[in-house]
Formats: structure tokens, C-alpha cells, sequence
């Protein structure tokens, strides 16, 4: 859809845009009010908020299952009114929470459904198939033929995940999709999910009441309060500044603890410039850092989060780890790096 | 007394049975021939009324109260006793096999356009909603998703709609259709108990032998759309065939 449009498209880097868009439904319910904000091509953006917040309508704006009251939704830089809404909606993936496979099909089939109703040849939603069969870890020679019926729930949603990623879609809507799995399995998923995630260049919209599933799936986070969007921001910002009380009371009261969840050591330490660069060198390089509990086995990794780094030093009862990536010592974190860091996103905004 | 009854029904009973083995024995080339018919009126019939009746289900969905209409017309023509039907119909078609075959199809309308739209109402409205955000038309998910799976409650309504169809169907020989309603009426025109009795054994077992056999595909149809079932010994041995 994008490659109809020449260079400006490199240019414009939203993929979905809502201006001033507000919602009435024919009972006079007010679903949103007002709502402007864009999404990024390419990032994950969830959608957060208790019941009847209007996120989920806000989702089905996008892909014209719901039409808007007022306002306009940009789709790519076109409005989505004068686009069909049939292609519209082959070109975006969908997910919703009770998965809704077609029974009477295959996982095959399933999966199958919108390459072939774009006209795909039958080879080339073969190879497709057995692609996000095993991407899925759903082994084809296994699964391909098996009737959803026959499958766990987690099973179910990886092929309902499947079936959305089918047509390489730019956009993908995803409605509470783990919201009905029990935590293993959602835990589970969700993990595979930002794997896949990091590998597809897909813009992804994703609708949750779960704020620990916010702040784990999305790259920019909304937050809606009956039918209003009162902050917009990545997990980190909104964490550090809640917008007002409502954000503040839906983060709880362990926000500082999220925060740090989320907090990457890479961000915190304080790296050894030498090692960094070649990491062959790093321990020579590194004296001051080789000082610091040499020889223990206590360390975190660059891609550890902040949490686990303070877990690991109450756990020791240190006050410095190494960080350590690929058997090389790469810097240093303390409890005080920790803590400045935090009070510096704070303050800066 | 009762000492007496007894010997007289001991005498009678074993009388009777010879006697309608004789009659059997006698008539089996007729009885095979109208045995055939029947089954063909029947099964024309249910064709015809398919083609009528899942059009019309569908229709039904549509709209509210077009729908409640047909399934109410539907439901009134399940009332008009089938001697009236009949003789209404023979101003305009006259006697035979016509007259009986629209009546037939007629008294199929209910369950099979009952069925249709309950059928297709019933599918879960996630599966729909997934259809529609997948960019299906409403003809697609009709043709993909609604009729498919509606297809056993369909069969159902057919089962139904056979079974009823032919024990009707042997009152049309009232109106000169030729089949195991015949030696029924000639049985009891000349009092012969041993033409109504088999005949009617013959049409008891014509409708429970389609009543099971469709059973059976409709439990295929139930298994092919992954619900479950408690299959019965056909239903296992074909599926073992095929797999």
C-alpha cells in the first residue's frame, strides 16, 4: 500500500494519525472525546485504561469497524474515509481477546484467510503457512491440518496471531489478545510476541486493561480515562511523570519499582569507554571496575533491568555489580548510579 | 375367561403373522416398486425444499421482521392438515405424483428454513467479528463462515423434515400417488389387515432407516466442524474408512 506513494513516504514517519476524533454512539454513549495523537511506523503503542475507557473503540476506529463521530483518522497519511474498506481492513491484521478461529477450518486454512482473499497463488500461501507455523512454534507437519478445536488456548492465539501476521500487514490491531490465556501462557506469549515484534517492521496497536502488559509490550503507552486520552508517552515518561492522579493511581503504588523493571543497566552504568569499544580489553582497561568484587560470580548483563541489578546487590550485600556481556567486563553499576539515574528522568521533564 | 382369551390371541397371532409373511412373500416385486417411489418422492421432495428453504433461511437473517415473517408463514403451513393441503392443490395441478411432491416441499419449509436460520444465527459472534476485521465481505462470510458452519444444524433440519415427509408422503396416495401409502388405502377399503400392517412396517422402516443415516451425516459434519460428539457405530466406521 505504501510503495503506490514515492519519496514523501520515507519523510512521513506516522503511520496512524487521529485528529480530533470523538466518538457518540447512536445511545448517546460517548465513547471518546477529542482524541489527537499519532503512531509512529514501525512502534508498538498500547492502548491502557479500565473498562468502558473507550480504548477498544478507539482500535476499531483504525480499522473502520467503527466509524468516527467527529474528527478524522489518517491511515498512512490518507483518511480512511475515502479508502475501501475492505482492502482497509486486508491490509491491517487483527487480533481480538476470544481469538475467533474459524472452526470448520484448518490451522492451515485459518491462516490462509486473508492471503487468499487478496488472490495470493496457493504456492505462495503454502510456503507462508509453514513460515508462520514455525515462527509460532507450531511445527507445520504437526499442526498445518489439525482443526482449532483440537488445540489449547495458548495454541489457539498463536495461530490467531498467525493468522493476523499472514499477508505481511503495515499495521496490526491486537484487542486484549492474551487477555483470556492463564499468566504462564501469557507470560509465555508475550515474550514470543516482542521477539517477533523486534523482527517485523509492523506498526502495531495493541488494547490491554493491564498496565505491567502496557509497560512490557508498548514503545509509546496511551492512557484513557472515560472516553479521554490523559497521557501519551513512552513506558519510561509516564512512569517517571504521571500526567495526574488518575495515572498515578493506575500505575499503583509501586511506580518507582516499574520504573526500574524497565530500566536497562546499559542505560545506568557506568560503562569502561575502552572496553566498550573493543571488549577484548575490557578487564585490562577497566582497573577501577576490576576492583569491584572481582572474581564473584555476582554480575548482570547490559541487557538486565534495573531491579534485578538491586535484587542481586540486597541478595549479596554489595553496593556495585559488574556488568558483564559475553564473558567481558563492560562497566560498572552501583545502588547510587540507580538512584541518580531515577531522580534525573524525573526531574527532566 | 382370561384362560380362554389366551388361547384365542395364541390361536390368532401366529395366524396373523403367516399372514402378513404371505402377503409379503406374494407382493414383493409391488411392494419393492412402491418402496422405490416412495423414496424418490421423498428425496426429490427434500432436494426441491432445500433449494427453497436455505435461500429463505438465509433471507431470514437479513432482516428482523422479514424474518420473523417467514419463519411464522413457515410455521402456519406446518398446520394445514395434509388431506387438505392436497385437495386444495388438485384445482391447479390435479392428481398424482405433482400435487404430492409441492405439498412435500411445502411441509419441509419449517424445519429446514427454521434450521438455516438458526444455523446461521448461532455462529459466534467473534468468529464473525474476526471475518469482518480480516476485510471479508458479507458474502464471504456467509459463503465462508456463517453457511459452513450452520451446515450440521442444517442436516438436522433436514433429518427432520424427512422423517415427517414420509409418513405424509404415503397419504398422497390418497391423491393417487403411487407408493407404500397405496396398499395402505386398499387395505382399508377391503379390510385387509395384512396390506396395512406391512406397509406400514415398510414405511416406519423407511423413516427410521433416513433418520439414522442422516444422523450419521450429521455427525460428520458436526466432527468436520471440530465439535464433539458421542458418534455413533456408522459414524465411527466411516471416519476410520476415510482416515
Amino acid at each position: 500500500m505504501n510503495d503506490t506513494t514515492d519519496s514523501p513516504t520515507q519523510e512521513r514517519s506516522n503511520m496512524i494519525t487521529f485528529d480530533n476524533v470523538t466518538k457518540v454512539y447512536p445511545d448517546d454513549t460517548v465513547a471518546i472525546e477529542n482524541i489527537s495523537f499519532e503512531v509512529e511506523r514501525g512502534t508498538t503503542t498500547v492502548f491502557v485504561g479500565p473498562s468502558g475507557c473507550g480504548k477498544t473503540t478507539t482500535m476499531t476506529l483504525v480499522n473502520r469497524l467503527e466509524e468516527p463521530t467527529e474528527g478524522a483518522v489518517y491511515y498512512d497519511g490518507t483518511d480512511i474515509q475515502e479508502l475501501n474498506t475492505v482492502e482497509l481492513r486486508r491490509d491491517i491484521g487483527y487480533v481480538i481477546q476470544e481469538i475467533g478461529l474459524f472452526d470448520h477450518m484448518t490451522v492451515g486454512e485459518n491462516i490462509a484467510t486473508v492471503p487468499e482473499l487478496r488472490g495470493w497463488e496457493q504456492d505462495r500461501i503454502d510456503d507462508r503457512v509453514d513460515e508462520l507455523l514455525s515462527l509460532m512454534d507450531l511445527p507445520s507437519e504437526t499442526y498445518r491440518d489439525q482443526y482449532p478445536t483440537a488445540l489449547s488456548g495458548g495454541q489457539q492465539q498463536r495461530v490467531g496471531v498467525a493468522r493476523a501476521l499472514a499477508a505481511d500487514p503495515d499495521v496490526i490491531l491486537m484487542d486484549e489478545p492474551f487477555g483470556a490465556l492463564d499468566p504462564i501462557t501469557r507470560t509465555e506469549l508475550q515474550d514470543e510476541f516482542l521477539e517477533i515484534q523486534a523482527r517485523i517492521d509492523t506498526t502495531i496497536l495493541f488494547v490491554t486493561h493491564d498496565i505491567n502488559e502496557a509497560l512490557k509490550m508498548g514503545d509509546k503507552i496511551a492512557i484513557f480515562d472515560v472516553g479521554e486520552l490523559v497521557q501519551y508517552g513512552t513506558p519510561q515518561e509516564i512512569l517517571a511523570n504521571p500526567a495526574n492522579d488518575f495515572v498515578k493511581q493506575f500505575i499503583g503504588a509501586d511506580r518507582t519499582l516499574k520504573e526500574l523493571q524497565i530500566t536497562r543497566i546499559e542505560d545506568v552504568m557506568r560503562s569502561d569507554e575502552a572496553g566498550r569499544e573493543t571488549p577484548a580489553t575490557a578487564v585490562d582497561g577497566g582497573a577501577g571496575v576490576s576492583e569491584i568484587s572481582t572474581g564473584s560470580s555476582v554480575h548482570v548483563s547490559p541487557d538486565d533491568t534495573a531491579d534485578i541489578a538491586l535484587s542481586r546487590m540486597i541478595e549479596t550485600d554489595t553496593e556495585a555489580l559488574q556488568v558483564v556481556d559475553d564473558d567481558d567486563v563492560v562497566g560498572v553499576v552501583t545502588e547510587q548510579d540507580i538512584r541518580d539515574y531515577r531522580t534525573a528522568t524525573e526531574v527532566g521533564a | 375367561m382370561f384362560g380362554a382369551h389366551l388361547t384365542v390371541s395364541q390361536s390368532v397371532a401366529p395366524l396373523l403373522l403367516e399372514s402378513y409373511v404371505e402377503y409379503a412373500s406374494k407382493n414383493q416385486a409391488l411392494l419393492w416398486d412402491l418402496l422405490v417411489n416412495h423414496i424418490i418422492v421423498v428425496v426429490d421432495s427434500v432436494w426441491l425444499a432445500l433449494l427453497i428453504g436455505i435461500p429463505l433461511g438465509v433471507v431470514a437473517t437479513l432482516d428482523d421482521r422479514l424474518g420473523n415473517g417467514i419463519l411464522w408463514t413457515t410455521g402456519i403451513l406446518m398446520t394445514v392438515p395434509s388431506i387438505a393441503l392436497f385437495g386444495l392443490l388438485i384445482p391447479f395441478v390435479g392428481i398424482g405424483e405433482i400435487p404430492v411432491v409441492i405439498a412435500l416441499v411445502l411441509y419441509a419449509q419449517l424445519p429446514i428454513v427454521r434450521n438455516t436460520y438458526v444455523g446461521l444465527t448461532q455462529v459466534d459472534s467473534a468468529t464473525i467479528k474476526a471475518g469482518r476485521g480480516m476485510g471479508m465481505t458479507r458474502r464471504q462470510r456467509l459463503w465462508r463462515i456463517q453457511l459452513p458452519q450452520a451446515v450440521p444444524v442444517i442436516m438436522a433440519g433436514v433429518r427432520n423434515a424427512v422423517v415427517i415427509l414420509v409418513g405424509i408422503a404415503a397419504i398422497g396416495a390418497f391423491i393417487g400417488a403411487n407408493n407404500l401409502g397405496d396398499p395402505i388405502f386398499t387395505g382399508i377399503s377391503e379390510a385387509y389387515p395384512a396390506a396395512i400392517v406391512v406397509s406400514t412396517v415398510l414405511v416406519s422402516l423407511l423413516a427410521l432407516a433416513f433418520d439414522y443415516g442422516l444422523g450419521v451425516v450429521e455427525q460428520l459434519f458436526q466432527l468436520r466442524n471440530g465439535e464433539s460428539v458421542d458418534p455413533a457405530l456408522l459414524t465411527r466406521v466411516i471416519r476410520r474408512s476415510i482416515a
